[in-house]
């Protein structure tokens, strides 16, 4: 008899207590990686300062452009110089 | 290097040089703040990008169809071109937007479609420099794909949802803005004159050695 009572309020327990976790869990989903945050929520650590990114972008641009034109340039130099010696060459 | 292309050399360098001071100078954007300064960079690299591709294209088919061989000289730079300006603008796109929209990346129609342009002549130049004989055929097949792929890239932002800002934007932006945004565009378009003709010359330096060897060859 004791243990159907015990049974009982264990039931009536769980079935107070289930519904109400359920409803929490569906209310208050577990943030994940990919949900959107407004920008002037990201907590600090989080957060880059804007002349940072500038300052790379700008750094990065004036890599490759700088690059470029050194590549570009030393191979045009080393075609010329191909180009005279074969036709020294030919003569 | 030609007369012409050390002028147009020095005046893009000198352009850009000053440019970080006019940008200064332009009014904060309300929303984005001083991040929103990386568009004068990264608008102008993106249309020379969509424009090298173009000009990539339409030579590729000049070569294949119209069978002039010097115009394969002038899709291989154009193809260089591409994959310059096109790293230019997927660094400084994403570094605009993670402060802007709080990521790097997203798999939208525009930034997607971008990255596959760039893969595409990627592809071309490696398929150039390691395809051995046939390639110039091949490739000029690929850069007539990147052509059609540009503008679905240009009309992406109008007709999908994207956080991409629209074709609308630049017709609308005000003078303090639109200023300095036009001149970074006119350096960027004085620059990417004088490489692409740079290159095309390399390319025809290159026949002509090709020649030479054979010529010696034959002797």
């Amino acid at each position: 008899m004791r243990f159907c009572r015990v049974l009982f309020v264990t039931a009536v327990l769980a079935a107070g207590v289930m519904p109400s976790a359920a409803s929490e869990a569906l209310a208050q989903p577990k943030p994940s990686a990919d949900e959107f945050v407004p920008l002037d929520e990201v907590p600090p650590e989080e957060q880059i300062p804007a002349i940072n990114l500038v300052a790379a972008a700008y750094g990065f641009v004036w890599i490759v452009v700088v690059g470029y034109v050194w590549s570009l340039g030393k191979r045009l130099q080393q075609a010329e110089s191909e180009i005279a010696a074969l036709e020294r060459k030919a003569r | 290097m030609s007369r012409l292309n050390q002028i147009e050399l020095a005046l893009a360098g000198m352009m850009l040089g000053v440019s970080p001071w006019i940008i200064d100078a332009a009014p904060y954007e309300s929303t984005m703040g001083l991040v929103q300064k990386i568009f004068y960079y990264h608008m102008p690299a993106a249309w020379l990008f969509l424009l090298a591709a173009l000009v990539a294209g339409v030579a590729s088919g000049m070569f294949l169809f119209g069978k002039k061989k010097d115009a394969d000289g002038w899709a291989l730079a154009a193809a260089e071109m591409a994959v310059v300006f096109g790293i230019i603008t997927l660094v400084t796109g994403p570094l605009w937007a993670r402060k802007a929209w709080g990521i790097w990346w997203v798999w939208d129609a525009r930034l997607t479609s971008s990255l596959i342009l760039w893969m595409i002549f990627v592809a071309y130049l490696l398929l150039r420099r390691y395809g051995g004989p046939g390639s110039d055929k091949l490739g000029a097949g690929m850069a007539l794909f990147g052509l059609a792929n540009v503008p679905f890239i240009f009309v992406s932002v109008n007709v999908w949802r994207t956080l991409h800002p629209q074709t609308s934007v630049v017709p609308t932006l005000p003078v303090q803005m639109g200023g300095p945004l036009w001149f970074c565009l006119t350096a960027f378009l004085l620059l990417f004159l004088a490489l692409m003709s740079m290159r095309a010359r390399l390319e025809r330096q290159r026949v002509r050695i090709e020649n030479l060897y054979l010529a010696e060859d034959e002797a």
